[in-house]
């Protein structure tokens, strides 16, 4: 008997506009073929996906997990669980734990988590704190973090007030290779949060964080990188004025690169004046959602290039600590579950290109953190997804696998989910 | 009449006629304040409770006194005395709350959308007694209802508010009120204190207290909190006195039979001229009155709205 060439065969699988099977060996995209009425799986175990398209495994850079520390809200193993059903097959997660992800010893345990939870599931990278404790007072151990292994430093929530500090805490993380993420908010004009301040804030008597709170910070983070010649990314992205300055810096040839989120694609603050969900804390985000004008340049800007790609900034709280006057609501979304459905809806409706999605969740972020992905070219990491597109599914405590149930989306309706996930042919829904 | 709201979040949610028959039920009631017996069996038997989260005598007091004149039973639930202080989260307040089986609960709290969020969760009536800098209806309705009762009708007015716009949930619920009742809005304040957005608010914006003046019927200044200063709007309170502190001068402007209004309590010096508080132009007093009446017109109607029969 010949020895079996091929591991796994997908077959009728829709990919890039036809119908394919697709063989693994080895972890690994043997060959892509188009569907073939002969068929011998020659002993490889075959799944027929006739029906599902298939979508090479997503990559998001910004997922908070919450352990250690946070465990009620997420832990590493239901954010893994959430990432893999949402179709991610790598995830970065941000060091606002307790303790704060600042020593080898929380990136260890988080790594550990994972590791003994799944140990084929989603990869996960921890992100490194940039100062000790988030405090913006010293360096984090940035070495100590890589070696650990931290693929990119942020002090995500709380930026670092001290731009002196910031220049010093980019130029260490520069010799170890990894980038550095700033959540762009400039710390005095931002006194307001989750809310935009405009017409909406002023009706609603709500404090708001004006957009230009972001500009500012973005405008730094540019005018640094160009003079220290290194490289930045900027975190969830969410109104024009930033745009302009990221589309300026890339055409002076700054080294910078930027993320959006989904909900900045499909929302606005208008989500909080609506009569049904007036003051929802659901919506209470930072940044906050923005004006429909916002919305449409953050989809322009995604489809020309100058928004790199998406991540979540999935951001799980429990019911009742959203449950509570919008003042003292914490402030997030959480985004594993829906992202695919929702960004793959901007597809189906011919808002963003299939090119663009791509790029959006799976080369984009892997070239930017060097992280393994799948093009559909021989020898690829067999790391994909099924989804059916016509699948319609309500978003709501049941549907959703991470703990953190508070989305502005609960209630509604999305179409197209995913069905099974595989990461080095194996299957891991 | 029916009265089909379950609940007063802001005056945006009442119609023109609905604002003009509850001046009409209110001024009913204002007769029963004039009588040596000021009470009436109206509601005898209902319970309002008084929930106030954020400290205010007057208003407060103005609930009570309508509740008492019209029979109801009122309990008050202050923050030092509710489990608030606690670390209890409004969410279980308003559960026990609803255990006690209340017809209505008046609330003031200093988070904006706070009368909604317990709105949504109770069955009972719910007013809103000021949350946060976001609305105020029955100060509104009670300003509106003393202008009524002043001119009649209020198209072709025109009404100057003054002082602290961009934190005053009174300012926010009148700009809607008054629009609604035709008359025509000016704002003055220096621009620290006024709403990012104003310019697109239904309202003339004026930053010089002496034009702003000209030829208004009537002058409603609010009340400055003192440490407004502190967090960097104001330069010093005594700058602020002198340059949109109300004062005699500015009287001279306005139209001959101006009327000046405050919501109260007044920092007398400061947003306004002491003398002018007291003077004949004055119906701050009045406001204070008709509070009472403003109120009880809104107990009544919204406790024996149709559904809160059974
Ligand atoms: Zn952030």
């Amino acid at each position: 008997m010949a020895k079996k060439k091929f591991d796994l065969i997908i077959r009728r699988a829709f990919l890039k506009g036809r119908e394919v099977d697709v063989y693994v060996s080895k972890g690994v995209i043997a060959e892509i073929r188009d569907t073939q009425t002969e068929f011998d799986p020659e002993g490889a175990e075959v799944q027929d996906a006739f029906g599902l398209t298939m979508m090479p495994s997503m990559i998001d850079v910004h997922t908070h997990l919450r352990e250690p520390g946070f465990e009620y809200k997420e832990d590493v193993e239901s954010g893994l669980r959430a990432a893999a059903w949402g179709g991610f097959g790598a995830i970065l997660c941000m060091a606002n734990t307790n303790p704060v992800n600042d020593t080898a010893a929380t990136t260890e345990l988080m790594l550990e988590k994972a590791r003994r939870h799944w140990p084929d599931g989603p990869r996960l990278v921890p992100i490194g704190a940039l100062t000790k404790e988030l405090k913006g007072e010293e360096l984090a151990p940035m070495a100590e973090l890589v070696r650990a292994g931290c693929g990119a430093f942020s002090n995500d929530g709380l930026p670092v007030k001290n731009t002196d500090l910031f220049r010093k805490a980019m130029e260490y993380a520069s010799d170890w290779g990894k980038p550095v993420i700033d959540h762009c908010e400039d710390p005095f004009m931002a006194v307001g949060c989750g809310v935009n301040e405009g017409e909406v804030s002023d009706r609603l008597g709500l404090q708001g964080q004006p957009d230009m709170a972001e500009a500012l910070q973005v405008s730094r983070d540019v005018l640094l990188a160009e003079y220290l010649d290194m490289h930045i990314h900027l975190a969830h992205i969410s109104c024009r004025k930033s745009l302009d300055v990221i589309r300026q810096a890339k055409a002076r040839g700054i080294r910078v690169t930027a993320e959006t989120c989904p909900h900045y694609l499909i929302l606005t603050e208008d989500y909080l004046e609506d009569p049904a969900t007036q003051y929802s804390t659901l919506a209470k985000v930072n940044p906050p959602l923005r004006p429909e004008a916002d919305r449409l340049a953050m989809i322009e800007a995604l489809e020309d290039g100058t928004i790199d790609f998406l991540a979540t900034d999935h951001a799980p709280h429990a019911a009742h600590e959203k449950e509570v006057e919008f003042d003292i609501a914490p402030c997030g979304i959480s985004g594993l579950d829906t992202a695919f459905a929702t960004t793959w809806g901007l597809v189906r409706d011919g808002v963003i290109s299939e090119e663009t999605f791509n790029r959006a969740w799976v080369t984009g972020p892997a070239e930017t953190f060097e992280l393994p992905c799948n093009r559909f070219e021989i020898g690829d990491p067999a790391d994909f997804f099924l989804f059916d597109p016509e699948e319609e599914w309500e978003v709501c405590a049941a549907t959703m696998q991470s703990k953190g149930k508070n989305t502005p989306l609960a209630g509604s309706v999305l179409k197209g989910r995913v069905k099974t996930h595989f990461l080095h042919g194996k299957k891991i829904v | 009449m029916k009265w089909l709201h379950k609940d007063l979040l802001d005056v945006s949610q009442l119609s023109r006629s609905e604002a003009m028959s509850l001046f009409d039920t209110a001024a009913h009631f204002q007769e029963i304040n004039t009588r040596p017996v000021k009470k009436v069996p109206t509601l005898k038997g209902r319970s309002v409770v008084l929930f106030f989260a954020e400290p205010s005598t007057r208003t407060k007091t103005s609930f009570d006194v309508a509740a008492k004149r019209l029979s109801a039973d009122s309990f008050s639930l202050a923050k030092s005395s509710s489990s608030l202080t606690k670390g209890e989260t409004l969410k279980d307040t308003v559960l026990t709350l609803q255990a006690m089986a209340p017809d209505c609960i008046v609330m003031r709290h200093w988070c904006s959308g706070a009368a909604k969020f317990i709105a949504d969760r109770l069955d009972c009536a719910v007013i809103n007694a000021g949350d946060g800098r976001h609305a105020h209806p029955t100060q509104a309705l009670l300003d509106g209802f003393t202008m009524f009762q002043e001119w009649g009708d209020l198209a072709g007015k025109t009404i100057l508010i003054l002082g602290d716009i961009k934190h005053s949930r009174v300012a926010r619920s009148n700009v809607i009120l008054l629009n609604k009742l035709g008359a025509t809005v000016r704002m003055c304040a220096p621009r620290t204190l006024l709403p990012s957005t104003v310019r697109s608010w239904p309202v003339e914006v004026y930053s010089d207290l002496n034009e702003a003046v000209k030829g208004v019927n009537g002058i409603m200044c609010l009340r400055l909190q003192l440490e407004r200063q502190k967090d960097g709007l104001l330069p010093d309170l005594r700058e602020y006195a002198c340059t949109y502190g109300l004062g005699p001068k500015h009287v001279e402007l306005a139209d001959k039979d101006v009327r000046i209004m405050h919501p109260g309590p007044m920092n007398r010096g400061v947003e306004i001229n002491s003398e002018l508080a007291d003077c004949d132009r004055s119906l701050v007093l009045d406001q204070v009155a008709n509070g009472v009446a403003m109120r009880m017109a809104l107990l009544f109607l919204y406790m024996t709205r149709k559904g809160a029969e059974e």
